[in-house]
């Protein structure tokens, strides 16, 4: 045998309506090794994952997953857990009111005849938890732990059930520079007992400085994997995969509206999360011009979406510390959606399901919902009015339904976006914050909406535009900002913007006070 | 964009997908409460050897009737926002001692029928603004409601007991009829028959209206046969209902405050904007509130509603007993949440209608007076209600598209 894999994936290929996520992924992993999964977000890394660990079971997906030789068939989480394969999430699966040892073996209680045994649980809870590093008490409750404890608990967790491969999607994510460097040092001590491991990571340095080999992953597909040996491990290289795709011209054309007369403008923007101790955005300024369409651009957690809502008055747990709006030349302030919406100031949510749309009603009661002064008639709405404003927009941004009376759930995502954003509109915004607008559709009904966003901004609206998506970010924006950990980390022109340098700014290390 | 100002040369068409099979589930669905009220008057009637069907029951059913359809129409505004409201039944009772109380020491009946809306109201009032703004969940809130309401009740009567209540206004909400033009002789309920023709004539016309404007408006409507048709059927089945009450003592001024209540719910859900609000927030409360809703304030008029409705529902029940009770009240909420329930509220909130909710009423109403004509036990009566209850909820649940 030439190489020692303890698991390979071969040419992996999974399709959600509309979206094919994985497109032939291969991927491999040797015995022993740390090996690091880079990619954009939406490249794919967490749909293989998925794939791996059975939360997609055989048969939803096309292509082979062979571990120790053998082909393996995953029905389920379960299957994956019984051939040793234990995945760490970003957002921790423990039971905040429960103690270290009962989260420890929940699911596989250590039983003694037909009842739980409990001392077995604690005595062998604290060799677990001594195994990860930590000498606490294992009968604390875990919801009073600070996150980078709890995530060793989970690592914790995944020992305790004969792991032999490990994986942890972006494990260090919400962790401070010093929990970080203990999990790390705790994976290469895992490593040297014989735990293979599989890591997700936005932070190339801790990849750089802990990878035997990285595999990067773009829109679905492998670009390369890099061999420590090879010497290529390093941060100009790695991204340049990660991002190195041809531009191809999917965008509307259009002739830039040059205005210097600024429509909005954030100053000191501060946003804190009392429950967690966080802050979530920290000095943020930008502007938006009239007529321009400014993108925003950052990685997972980040704070893109925080920004948005904060900034259109919803923010449920969060506080806003600090800041200052200027709103068409005057300082405003408001803590309200519907008064944002009175301003003159409407958001796509990126989440249209859940946040956007109600999905049991139909096309016409999502369109008029936020604007419904608009159609009344003394205290009463105009119905007659209303069919005709739903139809007109169904027919100007092409939504496709049988009927304006069809509910929201039976259309396709492109088409429920569209019914978002017309939701939008109705409100007629002079500023419109669109959260991940092509989030989850087809190709097609993209272009639809970049065409729509240009037509917009002809007709004297002004853009913020919210996305992961580097091509729509660099094919729409006007500006670019960056934001990485809750800062803005670049502010680069149309010209100044490439992929190349947008994602540096997007991986650039702040550090997020605590 | 000029969104709103034009008409279009457009014709609206009315699709909806999916198999058949599902079409048919739907229709089921939609109309189960009306299938479920026709095979259940067939049933009783027939049992019955015509009884079930004659003026005189056909009136009590109406009076028995109107304090839970009351509740029925407060509590689908409820349900549809995801909430519920158990204290109903001893707000009820308690606001039916405290106007007995009134009326006992010598109050105009106006001002007292006033006052307590107005205390049913603050009662309603009270626990919106504890669900909305503390943030306690409203079963939580409504069952301390139902200790608390019972407590008072028993309180208000605990010197007196049962208070009898002889004020004739006050007595003819819920037992009396509306006045009749005296000698004219024509052997039936004139005042009756008129309203009658006065309601068919209005839905004639609002119907043919709406028809017009939509004609105007280029939308697709229904063949005029069709349409016809059906305004045949609904001024037949009025006109018939309304002669066979004439024929006894006439219109019960119950099924009058019923009307006019089921009327303004059923509009402002339909054509204002805290009707949509109410619709929105039960649909997605996230959503709603990013659209601009004010999902606290919203929620807490739902449940001021519900109070005041509470209050007409105690009023009406002490009424048609002529007296105040410290039973009163009791399970009044079980039959208004189970009418909401089997009238197609969905149980994921969002969906519902109140003119469904009354039909849904009518259906637990008619069980309880078809089985008492028949002289079934109440215990069973009580089995039998529960098994319907949780048949239509569960054909719901499981026929509804998944979210």
């Amino acid at each position: 045998m030439a190489e020692d894999f303890i698991l390979e994936m071969k040419n992996i290929v999974k399709s959600f309506p509309g979206v094919r996520a994985l497109k032939g992924v291969s991927f491999d992993v040797r015995r022993g090794e740390i090996h690091c999964l880079v990619g954009e977000n939406g490249a794919g890394k967490s749909t293989l994952m998925k794939v791996l660990s059975g939360v997609h079971p055989h048969g939803t997906y096309d292509g082979e997953i062979v571990m120790n030789g053998e082909t393996q068939v995953f029905r389920n989480i379960a299957d994956s857990e019984a051939k040793g394969i234990a995945i760490i999430y970003q957002e921790l699966a423990l039971v905040p009111e429960m103690s270290i040892y009962e989260n420890i073996f929940l699911g596989h209680e250590l039983m003694h005849g037909r009842t739980i045994d409990w001392n077995e649980t604690i005595e062998r809870s604290r060799a677990l938890l001594s195994q990860v590093g930590l000498a606490i008490d294992p009968s604390l409750k875990v919801g009073t732990l600070g996150i980078g404890t709890q995530q060793l608990i989970e690592v914790a967790k995944a020992l305790s059930k004969d792991v032999n491969l490990l994986i942890y999607d972006e494990p260090t994510a919400a962790l401070n520079d010093r929990d970080s460097a203990h999990l790390l040092n705790l994976m290469r001590g895992l490593k040297d007992q014989g735990v293979t491991c599989i890591m997700i990571s936005h932070k190339l340095h801790e990849v750089i400085s802990i990878a035997d080999r990285v595999t990067v992953l773009r829109d679905g597909e492998t670009i390369t994997t890099i061999d420590r040996d090879s010497g290529d491990i390093n941060e100009p290289y790695i991204i340049r995969h990660m991002v190195g795709r041809e531009l191809v011209d999917n965008y509307p054309a259009r002739v830039p509206v040059k205005s210097d007369e600024v429509l909005l403008e954030v100053r000191n923007w501060n946003v804190h999360d009392p429950r967690s101790g966080r802050h979530i955005l920290q000095d943020i300024n930008f502007h938006v011009n009239k007529g321009e369409i400014v993108g925003i651009q950052g990685l997972m957690g980040a704070g893109r979406t925080e920004l948005a809502l904060s900034l259109f008055g919803n923010v449920p747990h969060y506080r806003i510390t600090s800041g200052e709006v200027y709103f068409e030349g005057k300082k405003q302030s408001w803590t309200t959606p519907r008064k944002a919406l009175d301003r003159g100031i409407a958001y796509v949510s990126e989440d249209r399901k859940r946040n956007g749309l109600i999905l049991i009603q139909d096309v016409r009661f999502n369109i008029t919902i936020a604007n419904l002064q608009a159609l009344l008639e003394g205290l009463v709405i105009d119905k007659n009015k209303e069919i005709v404003v739903a139809n007109e927009y169904k027919d100007s941004i092409n939504i496709r339904t049988p009927s304006i009376e069809q509910t929201v759930m039976n259309l396709s995502g492109g088409n429920q976006q569209k019914v978002q954003i017309a939701k939008s509109l109705f409100s007629r915004p002079r500023l419109l914050i669109l959260d991940e607008p092509t989030r989850g559709i087809d190709v097609g009904a993209k272009f639809e909406i970049y065409s729509l966003m240009v037509r917009l901004i002809e007709e004297g609206m002004s853009i913020l535009m919210i996305s992961s998506e580097l091509p729509e970010i660099l094919g729409m924006s006007d500006r670019v900002y960056v934001l990485a950990a809750g800062r803005i980390t670049g502010e680069l022109s149309r010209e100044e913007a490439t992929q190349e340098r947008v994602m540096e700014l997007a991986l650039k290390e702040t550090k997020r006070d605590a | 964009m000029d969104i709103g100002d034009g008409k279009k040369d457009k014709v609206m068409r009315l699709k909806t997908v999916g198999s058949v099979r599902q079409k048919v589930l739907a229709v089921v669905r939609n109309y189960m409460m009306y299938f479920a009220l026709v095979a259940i008057m067939l049933f009783f009637t027939q049992r019955t050897n015509g009884r079930f069907f004659q003026a005189k029951n056909i009136s009590d059913l109406f009076n028995q009737s109107a304090y839970v359809g009351v509740l029925a129409i407060g509590m689908t505004l409820i349900l549809i926002l995801r909430h519920i409201d158990l204290s109903v039944g001893y707000v009820a009772g308690f606001s039916g001692a405290i106007a007995a109380i009134l009326l006992a020491n010598g109050m105009n009946v106006i001002l007292a029928i006033f006052l307590v809306l107005l205390l049913g109201l603050a009662i309603g009032m009270y626990q919106g603004l504890v669900v909305t703004r503390i943030g306690v969940p409203a079963f939580v809130v409504t069952l301390a409601g139902m200790f608390i309401f019972r407590g008072l009740l028993a309180l208000s009567l605990q010197k007196t007991g049962t208070i009898i209540i002889s004020n004739p206004i006050f007595i003819s909400l819920c037992q009396g009829f509306l006045p009749d033009i005296p000698g004219h002789g024509l052997g039936f309920h004139l005042v009756t028959m008129i309203l009658a023709l006065i309601l068919v004539v209005w839905f004639a016309v609002s119907r043919i209206r709406s028809r017009r404007k939509s004609i105007a408006y280029r939308f697709q409507v229904s063949h005029p046969l069709t349409f016809v048709f059906q305004l045949l059927v609904v001024s037949a089945v009025i006109l018939y209902i309304f002669y066979m009450l004439a024929s006894f003592n006439g219109l019960p001024w119950s099924a009058v405050i019923v009307a006019i209540v089921l009327f303004i719910y059923h509009f402002v859900l339909n054509n204002t904007r805290i009707g949509r609000y109410i619709y929105a927030i039960g649909g997605s409360t996230q959503a709603a509130e990013l659209a601009g809703i004010n999902v606290k304030l919203v929620t807490s008029i739902a449940f001021a509603s519900m109070g005041f409705l509470a209050a007409l529902a105690g009023m009406l029940y002490a009424s048609r007993l002529s007296s105040a009770t410290p039973q009163a009240g009791v399970g009044f909420e079980l039959d208004a949440i189970a009418s909401g329930y089997i009238g197609g509220v969905a149980v994921s909130g969002g969906i519902g209608k109140v003119t469904n909710t009354i039909v849904g009423t009518l259906v637990i109403m008619s069980l309880t007076n078809g089985m008492n004509l028949l002289g079934i036990d109440i215990s069973l009566q009580y089995i039998v209600k529960g098994l319907i209850f949780i048949i239509a909820v569960a054909f719901d649940v499981r026929t509804r598209l998944r979210r």
